[in-house]
């Protein structure tokens, strides 16, 4: 380990926290200087958010000293990590939607006249934070609820830049930005490191780490395993370092098959202006992927499938029979078998007060009964099955599903669908916020799951993952499929190409053609 | 769970349950004190009076029945009073053999007339309820003329509400009949389990495959049929209905279920709680009666009671982030 | 988007209920024989306040994700002490409190005037106390509002017993003329603007005391309450109350503020509601229906149930559509048996009005929020 040398602008000394019999941080010693990014690496249930929380004020740690500035501090809320100059920008957003983008940019601390709010004050203030963050378009009066996630999370940005951050941190704060905006970021933070802000940088990106680190810290379980500088280790390296074994491949072997028929055809689907004219076949034992940029109709197209959506125009097939599920019910019934992992596992995916039992078989309870009861002993082997396949690491099934890590959270809710015997499963970025290591499980259950007879439609903001699993890709561009790619076609250089909706694909090796800002 | 192992070491839903129970003995001992130190006696414990209690309570336990239903999915039904009245009314109106399908009918369309406007339009269920609170009442004042409808009950519901077998009252095996159907259809019906999922998230629920909006109607039509069932049971024990004869029942069956252990916010609960929490409403009526409470002192600790029960009970969760 | 077509578009539910408000009075001051006249203004103004006041109380908590089922309780209850503390009686009157055939001695008030402005206040300051009572239950006692205020509203209205078991008191004539008239009246009463002759005064003089107070209340105290940090952090705990804590505000002062606030306002219209009956009274069921129609104010007033956006503003205006229907049976001379049906109908309509956006919605996740 790194001794800190003296002169950081933060130092943890041996930082503990635990909460009740879990040790999130055992003994951490870490530092982060001004000037600099610092990406934090490290596998779900590693410590990074605990980490974070603890330097921005959320929690306070067990034992252990945070020295700031050469001072020893101890923070007893948010606000008074502010006050220090540390600002964090979490994953989960901290705006309020029914205020307004002004409102919220100086919520804490707003310019004030004889005590009341200067509302003139206020709005040129978000306005000056605004076109400094790089979004000058939003409107300050809107209110967060009518802006796209890309804009709140800008706004958001604009709001840290407004506390006058000496130390910002990032938690996973560029997942919902459009690429135009990731640039904007970039620029962003690197008038900053020149400022001398301290910058800490959460992500699960490995290309953005690789982008934008100038050290990176490990940790796994609890500890600071390795503090580097840029480029001193691989990607493999560092991928060993977090999860502490060797993996030898990526992703799972793609079998050679023959173009299957078709389990599930759209012809021209089509919804409201979000989507048109989707045309696409998925074949039994094929994993399809979508691609593209964010926004561009892939999750509307999953709601569509899956029924959620009313006045969905166009036809659905499935085995030869039309079909248009008009309910989630309907969807996953027998004759039809759709599932869908939805895009949000905590207020989509999972009621996180019931328990892990009951999450696991909400979707499956009519095959458990006997005459209108439940089956407590189908109940308990449907349950013990579904946690046995997938790995589920949990101490009682009857613990609240709150409990458990988000990849095990995950895994409850993919569980929970494959007792369903689903034919058609659909994924909406099933490995978000997720670590490596449950990803490469999940991979390999989509093959398996495929190799079996579903028919898989995978919807991921990772082109790494898309290329590694799918067998093709449909790229969607402004609600349409505007290129399948399939065989070696499928590279990174083809599916960025058609996300911004170049028309003519480069050749590959020519560089990173999606890297120039294209006006998106 | 065994019970010695609920009572040693309660889970989370089990500790108010407990808490009810122990102020119940509480409010026993207080109430055979005071009547042990002015009258000498201890009418409280002498079973025919707790009978008679039970008797009493049997009304409201109907009711909370229903409302808890509402609560676990994260609803409310403000229209029990006036359901209630009506289905009494109409049922003492029309007399005969139909009195009693006629009351339970009213309540079950007024429940389906709910269920409709909070499932399929959205309404808040606190102001749609409150609506139709209204409209039916204004039903029953343009029918009744103002006053207290002239028929009154008839021989059976008579029988049924102030009636005895074997000594028991029959309202009371009525109550335990509503009181089996619910616990089990909560415990160990798809049904049930579909109430609780919605109560924790209707989003998740619903993207599971549920039917969040039957299962809402369904849940409204019980509550609705509960109301309906005591407004008939109590024009029975009353001998007629009367004008505002539900208004005393709403607030008490929600502080029932409340004090029971449900979360107001839905998702959690169980039956046997909101059995605890009539019967501790109901106690604790009777013996401020006995202690000739005026009605201010009476609602004075009927508030008090029920904020230090929930004080007691451990409160909710602090929002972190 | 221009600034102002965005103003518009955030705030349309209020201006629904307000362009309603007027064109349903309009109509009424049409049909009624002494249609636009100040006499008639004055009795609409006169009713419509305590309503109105006793909605803005239940606007406040339900503005940070809250609701107050004791507002009609409270307000009862500071009526019931104002018919001890506002009889204007002169200096040296003992003030005493009749309990079940005890008299027991509370001391003696300040004469006349001063007497009658120092019960208000004190009146006033027993509402905010018991607001602010509610809020520490809820925010310290983490209790949920609903079950809460169910339970304080039962002790606020066991006090009110206590004091008046029945009707009964007086209030000040002087005081009840002044302010359930219009602004002439109040003039002549407390002598100024030449006891309301000045001739600049002449075109005000007609304007509804009740309704002026009003206004005053929502310039002088909500406009800028609603502009501090403390009133906008009770948007922000409605709107997303963890992000509001991770922004750093205070969500625990701001909630207890919401309800001492509420218990002013209520403090307000009971105050009012004394003056104008000229007694306390603790009506029961008269309690409930308050607390219910603010309810059903607040949400045709555009404020939504769940919190973070709407305002007293459209409660106030929600509150006066509730009235004016009542006031239309009377014009139209609606057989009395006939009322409560129409007034159910009418909210049933009212409030299922925004269930046609509902109807609109093309994806149903949006309907879970």
């Amino acid at each position: 380990m790194a001794d800190a040398p003296q002169g950081d602008f933060l130092v943890l000394s041996q930082i503990s926290k635990r909460y009740g019999g879990v040790r999130a941080l055992e003994n951490v010693d870490f530092s982060c200087d001004r000037g600099k990014i610092h990406a934090v690496l490290g596998e779900n249930g590693a410590g990074k958010s605990t980490l974070i929380k603890i330097i921005a004020g959320v929690v306070g740690p067990d034992s252990g000293a945070i020295v700031l500035e050469g001072r020893q501090r101890h923070f007893a809320n948010p606000a008074a990590a502010t006050t220090a100059g540390v600002v964090c920008i979490f994953q989960e957003l901290s705006l309020m939607p029914d205020l307004s983008v002004a409102d919220n940019i100086s919520i804490a601390s707003p310019p004030r006249r004889f005590g009341f709010i200067d509302a003139r004050a206020q709005r040129r203030r978000a306005e000056e934070l605004l076109a400094e963050a790089g979004c000058e378009d939003v409107n300050p009066l809107l209110r967060i609820r009518d802006l796209p996630l890309s804009r709140r999370q800008m706004v958001e940005i604009a709001k840290a830049l407004g506390q006058k951050p000496k130390l910002l941190i990032l938690d996973e704060a560029t997942s919902a930005l459009t690429s135009a905006d990731v640039e904007k970021v970039y620029g962003l933070l690197a008038r900053l490191k020149a400022r001398g802000v301290a910058i800490l940088y959460i992500s699960h990106r490995m290309h953005e780490v690789d982008a934008l680190a100038d050290r990176a810290s490990v940790f796994r379980n609890g500890r600071h395993i390795e503090t580097f500088d840029k480029g001193a280790r691989s990607t493999a390296e560092i991928v060993q370092l977090m999860i502490g074994r060797d993996i030898a491949t990526q992703y799972p072997p793609k079998p050679k098959r023959p173009r299957p028929q078709p389990a599930l055809k759209m012809l021209n689907l089509g919804w409201d202006n979000h989507l048109s004219g989707i045309s696409l076949e998925i074949g039994a034992g094929e994993i399809v992927g979508l691609g593209g940029l964010d926004g561009q109709g892939q999750k509307t197209l999953l709601l569509a499938l899956f029924g959620v959506l009313r006045g969905v125009t166009g036809s659905i097939t499935i085995d030869g029979r039309n079909t248009r599920p008009g309910s989630p019910g309907r969807a996953k019934s027998h004759d039809i078998g759709i599932a869908l992992v939805p895009e949000d596992r905590k207020t989509e995916g999972l009621m996180l007060p019931m328990s892990v039992a009951d999450n696991l078989t909400i979707a499956c309870l009519d095959a458990l009964t006997v005459g209108p009861f439940i089956d407590a002993r189908k109940e308990a082997k449907a349950i013990d099955e579904g946690v046995g396949r997938l790995q589920i690491k949990v101490g009682s099934t009857d613990d609240p599903v709150s409990t458990l890590s988000g990849g095990n959270q995950q895994k409850v809710v993919i569980a929970k669908w494959l007792m369903t015997h689903p034919r058609i499963i659909l994924l909406n970025d099933p490995t978000r916020g997720i670590d490596v290591g449950t990803k490469q499980e999940m991979y390999r259950l989509m093959r398996e799951l495929a190799d079996q007879g579903a028919a898989i439609l995978f919807y991921s903001t990772d082109y790494d993952e898309l290329i590694g699993c799918c067998d093709r890709v449909a790229v969607m561009y402004d609600g349409r499929i505007v290129r399948e790619l399939a065989g070696d076609d499928l590279n990174e250089t083809n599916i960025v190409a058609s996300s911004l909706n170049i028309v003519e694909p480069q050749a590959a090796g020519g560089g990173h053609p999606g890297r120039e800002k294209a006006n998106v | 769970m065994t019970a010695i192992a609920a009572i040693l070491k309660p889970s989370r839903d089990d500790r108010p349950i407990l808490i009810a129970a122990l102020f119940i003995v509480a409010i026993l001992v207080a109430g055979t004190v005071y009547t042990w130190h002015r009258f000498g006696s201890a009418p409280l414990l002498s079973p025919n009076y707790l009978l008679q209690q039970l008797q009493i309570g049997a009304f409201l336990g109907i009711v909370a029945a229903g409302t808890m239903l509402v609560i676990l999915i994260s609803q409310i039904d403000l229209s029990i009073p006036w359901t209630l009245t009506a289905a009494a009314m109409m049922a003492t109106s029309v007399g005969g053999p139909w009195a009693i399908p006629v009351g339970l009918l009213i309540g079950l369309i007024v429940g389906v007339l709910n269920g409709l406007g909070v499932a399929y339009l959205r309404v808040p269920s606190m102001i749609f309820t409150l609506g139709v609170n209204a409209v039916m009442r204004g039903l029953m004042v343009a029918h009744t003329g103002g006053f207290a409808p002239q028929t009154g009950a008839t021989e059976f519901m008579r029988t049924i509400a102030a009636g005895r077998i074997l000594g028991i009252p029959n309202a009371l095996f009525v109550w335990i009949a509503v009181s089996l159907a619910v616990a089990v259809m909560l415990q160990r019906t798809v049904l049930g389990r579909a109430i609780y999922a919605i109560g924790n998230k209707e989003a998740a629920a619903y993207l599971a495959g549920v039917n969040t909006k039957g299962v809402t109607v369904i849940c409204f039509a019980l509550c609705g049929l509960t109301a309906g069932l005591a407004g008939v049971l109590l024009a029975g024990y009353s001998q007629k209905a009367y004008q505002g004869m539900g208004d005393a029942y709403l607030l008490p069956a929600i502080a029932a279920v409340v004090i029971g252990g449900t979360n107001i916010l839905g998702g959690r609960g169980r039956y046997l709680g909101t059995l605890v929490g009539v019967i501790l409403i109901v106690l604790l009526n009777s013996v401020l009666s006995i202690m000739e409470m005026p009605e201010a002192g009476r609602q004075v600790i009927y508030g008090a009671v029920i904020i230090l029960m929930l004080l007691v009970y451990g409160r909710g969760e602090r929002v972190t982030s | 988007m221009s600034d102002i077509a965005i103003r518009v578009r955030q705030n349309f539910a209020f201006l629904t209920a307000v362009a309603l408000f007027f064109v349903v009075y309009l109509l009424y001051q049409l049909v009624h024989p002494k249609g636009f006249s100040s006499a008639v203004l004055v009795q609409n103004s006169d009713e419509v306040f305590t309503l109105a006041l006793v909605a803005m109380a239940q606007t406040v908590p339900v503005l940070a994700a809250g609701l107050d089922l004791s507002v009609g309780a409270l307000m009862t209850m500071v009526g019931c002490f104002a018919s001890y503390l506002l009889t204007g009686a002169p200096e040296g009157t003992p003030l005493a409190l009749d309990l079940a055939g005890f008299r027991i001695g509370l001391g003696t008030l300040p004469g006349g005037g001063t007497g009658i402005l120092f019960g208000a206040l004190i009146c006033l300051a027993i509402g905010a106390g018991c607001g602010l009572l509610n809020g520490a239950i809820v925010v310290y006692g983490r209790i949920q509002p609903i079950i809460a205020t169910l339970a304080t509203g039962a002790i606020f209205i066991g006090v009110a017993l206590f004091l008046r078991p029945q009707p009964g008191g007086k209030i000040n004539e002087d005081l009840n003329w002044a302010l359930t008239n219009s602004l002439g009246d109040f003039a002549s009463t407390v002598h100024i603007f030449n006891d309301g002759a000045a001739p600049w005064f002449a075109p005000f003089a007609g304007i509804p005391t009740s309704f002026v107070i009003l206004v005053l209340i929502l310039l002088l105290v909500w406009l800028p309450f609603s502009r501090t940090v403390t009133g906008r952090t009770i948007y922000a705990i409605g709107s997303a109350e963890g992000a509001a804590y991770m922004s750093g505000l205070d969500v625990k002062r701001a909630r207890v503020a919401a309800f001492a606030l509420g218990g002013f306002f209520a403090a307000c219209g009971g105050l009012f509601l004394a003056i104008q009956t000229s007694s306390g009274n603790a009506d029961i069921p008269q309690a409930g229906a308050y607390t219910l129609n603010s309810i059903a104010a607040v949400v045709i007033g555009g404020t939504s149930l769940l919190g973070g956006s709407g305002g007293v503003l459209g409660s106030v205006f929600g509150a006066m559509i509730l009235r004016v229907i009542s006031f239309f049976f009377r014009v139209f001379d609606i057989a009395p048996l006939l009322q409560p049906l129409f007034e159910g109908v009418i909210l049933l309509a009212a409030v299922s009005i925004g269930a046609a956006r509902v109807l609109r919605v093309k994806n149903t996740l949006e309907l879970f929020r």
